[in-house]
């Protein structure tokens, strides 16, 4: 897709690249034994390395490492078997040891590729340029008192994934577009919940702009903390046009840190780019480097669960779906294992069409998710076999899917129940077409006298005196005989 | 490389330490001192040489995803220079 | 009968289990001897209490049967190692009334075998500092001190102090750059710095990671052998901790040294070298050829860049591992108006001068465009210092050097205060060792025309204590050193 900001004077782009940070999920933090529940109270998933207490020492938590392997495998990145942790240097409260440990120049997790797709219908590789795992920082609390500030240190030392892109994004969208894809990744994989609301995943964007064509990339900003898809792609969006109104009015921009307001949806600054930034990154002498075996590796390769491209793939060549219907259907493994449990030994394609369609509508009306529905993919299943085999009509289909959802039982039995199946029989059609002919005399003669598009009120007729239970195919057949 | 005050001051910010300024002077003149001493390894050709960060070898870790450590709440706490309500306390963090 | 502090670690626990004296009677002669030795300084904190119902607990064990390998044993404590409920401040006026909450891995170990502590023992601020000079409490003052008060080294100066006074059976003592060996041999006493990752460095405050071992010191070779094996072993809570097994040390105590290559490295013999030094090392290596030991000349050649790679790497590290003591979380805290004010505030006030100059040498051979040319430059330094080693013991099993290039000096000397460089080269026979990772003791040999002790040092290779302990008991043996 081209996206361009077209000032009076000039056409400019964005180039765009994001830092992610997505809490890792295991039971204990990655250098401590200390729980990472979320919600605790304060300091007290704390252990005495994690306060950063003389002479403690960390010890890597193997789990952490299989989940940034696995989460590197699903973005077809560079599992590199040689990594090293390293040390950031600088003073913040958070920040227990006046270092965090991360990984520097030897990350575990190199160069890979996402593909998202975008809603002119095109799609787009975006560059994974690593992913590396750190440990995340404590969190102050201003509002509890005027005067002072208060550290709770249970998020500290909480495992992350960082994981950083090439500058590949031109638009909005495509961030947006990649961190929906970057969620339903890890959310499969089971490795981050992708909550961004939460915190658990955080994005970084840097941002800068060049006139179309233009060769190069000029200076750029870092938005902190953008925390939903809609703030990212604002952000992105607005200090784009910032920096652009900026170069016209003949300024330049200096390298700098900016913040996302979400309530004005702006970029406000927050400090340059100066040596308050000198981290003095130096290897970890805590910690041995790591290293992982072929056997590793592929272990961790049994592991791995179908992701989204790939479901999509097969749900397109098996089902026949729309690429649309099977973006939306494999987004979260949820939706999509519901599907797949809906559509076996079914029409794929419709059960599809009343997942999309009647079963989303209701959830989204009731604000329910997908695990509270009352229906379940059995149910559907059924629902459309239904239809195919010509026991209900979709009409009747309709009725019954409202049927389940008050009061959900297996769509068979409602049918059953309230005696909606449709009338086959030809006899029986027969005599109530007969007496609608009979009680429409008129009608009959203005068709035969050239009104055919009467035949639809007929139709009407017989399938309202029949509560709708009459095979619409046969009532055609029969009424296009009698009518002549 | 002989540094300058500027140099020194820089340092000592980034090491969150305060030099006066009276005391720049000779602070720049130790570390000019010692610069130049440890510079003397520049002598040494090392250039395929492999830098030594790790005494020992690495290998794939072993630690276990279990808890086994925190609710400490108050040995954690025990030596706070001041804590109220099982927080850590500072004077206000202004960003 | 000689006075009970007189004896050994060995001959104590050969009285205590033969019921010539208890524990108590032991302790409590060491404690007399701890109020009369007050003027050497040695002690930071006195533990009367704790250690004499350690001591009943240890008379309990000895009346059941159930006495432990060092059931009773009165030991001092260097005050780098974190003691639970015990004031431990790395003699750092920073870690103010710090009273930790767990106990080191190595004097766990130590009072699991029954030891008892007697106090906490001065040292050099954080480690750094050759001549305890740097203490926050004041130095330490050399036993065999006559007119003026001489330096017992450092940074260990107050555990080899307190072990020649008799002031406790044996000591902790720890070792970055000679720490250990360096005051051992100024006070004439035996003392070891282990194989790196032999000692787990859990809850010891760490100095420079990469570097730091812990070890003992003692009054002869059979007592470091018996408290090393209890000291070091396994930690999985260190991940730089070793997976060797510990072997029993003092078996090998006696054993013929016949055929033992030992290495004499002509670069340990440059011009102007002190003579009666000189003259001990040539009778030392003699002393081993007459028990039929090959004395091999070997080559070192990086030697002399041992000790800028030394004040590069301990600095960088310690800038480092001391930026958490920030006044957050335990020791002083000097109030500002801001966060960052109360750092800097703290740290100004709270560290020495020393510990503060190898903060900004640490902090700056780490900052941006410096990195590279002396961070990196003496890790690959640091790795030709360590294939020299290597190299060396290819055509010898021990190397045989002094451990000082002086005997201890006196207490404020001049030239050393004007240039801390004239300080940190006393530690040219001992810092090789630490940057190549490998196990050397020093224990003395004889006294200089001042009547001060002089040591040699034996090197060993990597994990080959047993070596070292072997040659260094028949050394002790042939040299006859009367301790004080």
């Amino acid at each position: 897709m081209t996206y361009t900001i077209k000032t009076a004077q000039n056409e400019w782009e964005i180039v765009c690249g994001l830092e992610i940070h997505c809490q890792i999920i295991s039971k204990s933090k990655i250098f401590s034994g200390a729980s990472t529940e979320f919600g605790d109270d304060a300091n007290e998933n704390v252990s005495f390395i994690d306060a950063g207490m003389p002479g403690m020492l960390p010890v890597l938590n193997k789990e952490c490492v299989r989940q940034a392997v696995k989460t590197g495998l699903g973005l077809n990145a560079q599992i590199n078997k040689y990594s090293v942790f390293s040390r950031k240097n600088y003073f913040y409260a958070d920040q227990p040891n006046g270092y965090q440990i991360t990984q520097y120049e030897y990350p575990i997790v190199g160069k890979g590729k996402v593909k998202i797709e975008l809603s002119d219908g095109s799609s787009k590789e975006i560059g994974i340029t690593r992913l590396h795992i750190e440990q995340d920082a404590a969190k102050s609390i201003h509002d509890l008192n005027p005067k002072k500030s208060y550290i709770d240190f249970n998020r500290a030392g909480v495992g992350l994934m960082e994981i950083v892109t090439e500058p590949d994004f031109r638009a909005p969208e495509e961030a947006g577009a990649f961190l929906k894809k970057l969620r339903s990744i890890v959310r499969y994989l089971g490795t981050c919940d992708g909550n961004m609301d939460e915190g658990s995943m955080r994005c970084d964007a840097s941002i800068s702009v060049r006139l179309k064509g233009e060769q190069g990339m000029r200076e750029r900003a870092e938005i902190k903390n953008v925390n939903s898809v809609k703030f990212a792609m604002q952000a992105i969006e607005n200090e784009a046009k910032r920096q652009i109104e900026i170069y016209e009015q003949g300024s330049t921009i200096e390298q700098q840190t900016r913040q996302f307001d979400q309530t004005t949806g702006q970029t406000k600054f927050l400090r340059l780019k100066e040596y308050a930034d000198d981290y003095r990154y130096f290897p970890e002498p805590d910690l041995p480097p790591l290293y992982l075996t072929d056997d590793y590796i592929e272990d961790v390769k049994k592991e791995m669960v179908e992701l989204p491209d790939a479901k999509k793939e097969r749900f397109i060549k098996d089902f026949g779906l729309t690429a649309y219907d099977a973006d939306i259907l494999t987004e979260s493994r949820q939706t999509a294992d519901f599907f797949e449990k809906a559509a076996k030994g079914h029409d794929g394609k419709k059960v599809a069409n009343w997942i999309l369609g009647d079963l989303f509508a209701n959830l989204n009306a009731n604000k329910l998710t997908l695990e509270q529905s009352p229906i379940t993919p059995e149910m559907i299943g059924e629902l459309v076999d239904l239809i195919e085999t010509n026991v209900i009509s979709g009409k009747i289909a309709k009725d019954v899917f409202v049927y389940m959802w008050e009061n959900p039982k297996m769509p068979s039995q409602i049918v059953e129940e309230k005696g909606l199946k449709q009338v086959t029989d030809t006899g029986a059609i027969e005599t109530v077409i007969d007496s609608v002919l009979a009680a429409n005399p008129d009608n009959i003669a203005a068709y035969k006298g050239g009104k055919t598009n009467l035949f639809g009120f007929f139709v009407g007729q017989v399938m309202k005196a029949s509560k709708g239970a009459a095979n619409p195919q046969i009532v055609n057949e029969i009424l296009k005989k009698k009518l002549g | 490389m002989a540094i300058d005050n500027q140099t020194v001051k820089r340092v000592a910010s980034l090491a969150h330490l305060k030099i006066e300024d009276d005391k720049l002077d000779a602070t720049k003149e130790e570390f000019n001192k010692i610069l130049n001493w440890v510079e003397q390894l520049n002598e040494v050709d090392t250039s395929n040489v492999e830098p030594m960060f790790c005494v020992n070898g690495g290998e794939v870790p072993e630690r276990e995803d279990e808890v086994t450590d925190g609710n400490i709440k108050e040995a954690v706490l025990k030596n706070a220079p001041m804590q109220e309500f099982g927080y850590f306390a500072v004077p206000k963090v202004v960003e | 009968m000689t006075e009970l502090t007189q004896l050994t670690i060995s001959q104590s626990l050969k009285g205590l289990k033969n019921k010539d004296f208890t524990a108590t009677e032991l302790t409590n002669a060491y404690l007399k001897k701890m109020e009369s030795g007050r003027k050497y300084n040695a002690y930071v904190l006195e533990m009367p209490d704790v250690a004499l119902k350690a001591a009943l607990q240890a008379d309990t064990h000895y009346a059941n049967g159930t006495e432990r390998a060092l059931e009773g044993i009165p030991l001092g404590i260097k005050d780098l190692f974190c003691t639970k409920d015990i004031r431990s401040t790395a003699c750092s006026h920073i870690l103010d009334g710090f009273v930790p909450q767990y106990e080191s891995t190595v004097t766990q170990n130590l009072l699991e075998q029954g030891a008892v502590f007697l106090g906490k023992l001065n040292m050099d601020e954080f480690a750094m500092g050759g001549s305890n000079e740097t203490s926050y409490f004041k130095p330490a003052v050399n036993p065999y001190s006559t007119e003026k008060p001489l330096v017992p080294g450092g940074s260990s100066g107050g555990s080899a102090a307190a072990v020649a006074a008799d002031m406790c059976a044996g000591a902790t003592g720890t070792d970055t750059g000679g720490s250990i060996r360096q005051p051992a041999a100024f006070c004439g006493i035996v003392g070891i710095k282990p194989t790196y990752g032999r000692c787990s460095r859990w809850g010891i405050m760490a100095f420079a990671s990469s570097l730091d071992q812990a070890g003992p010191m003692t009054k002869d070779v059979r007592d470091a052998a018996l408290m090393l094996k209890i000291m070091a072993g396994y930690d999985k809570k260190d991940s730089t901790s070793a997976k060797v097994d510990v072997p029993d040390f003092e078996k090998v105590l006696g054993q013929d040294i016949k055929g033992l290559k030992i290495g004499l490295p002509a670069e340990y013999r440059p011009d102007g070298l002190n003579a009666e030094i000189e003259a001990y090392w040539d009778k030392a290596a003699e002393m081993l050829k007459s028990r039929g030991a090959e004395i091999v000349p070997i080559s070192l050649p990086h030697t002399k860049y041992a000790l800028p790679v030394y004040y590069i790497i301990a600095p960088a590290e310690a800038s480092s591992n001391l930026a958490r003591y920030d006044g957050i979380r335990y020791g002083l805290r000097v109030n500002g108006e801001k966060l960052d004010d109360l750092y800097v505030n703290t740290r100004t006030e709270g560290f020495g001068a020393e510990v503060k100059r190898r903060i900004m040498i640490g902090t700056y051979v780490l900052s941006a465009g410096y990195y590279d040319a002396y961070y990196l430059k003496a890790q690959k330094v640091r790795r030709l210092i360590k294939n020299d080693f290597e190299e060396a013991f290819k055509k010898c099993d021990l190397i045989l050097t002094p451990t000082s290039p002086v005997s201890a000096f006196e207490i404020g000397d001049k030239s050393m205060k004007e240039n801390p460089i004239n300080m940190y080269l006393n530690d040219v026979f001992t810092v090789s060792v630490n940057l190549a990772g490998l196990p050397a003791m020093s224990l003395p040999i004889g006294l200089d025309k001042k009547g001060l002790p002089l040591s040699m040092q034996l090197i060993g290779k990597a994990f080959d204590e047993e070596t070292i302990f072997k040659a260094a008991y028949a050394l002790e043996k042939d040299a006859g050193f009367k301790r004080k």
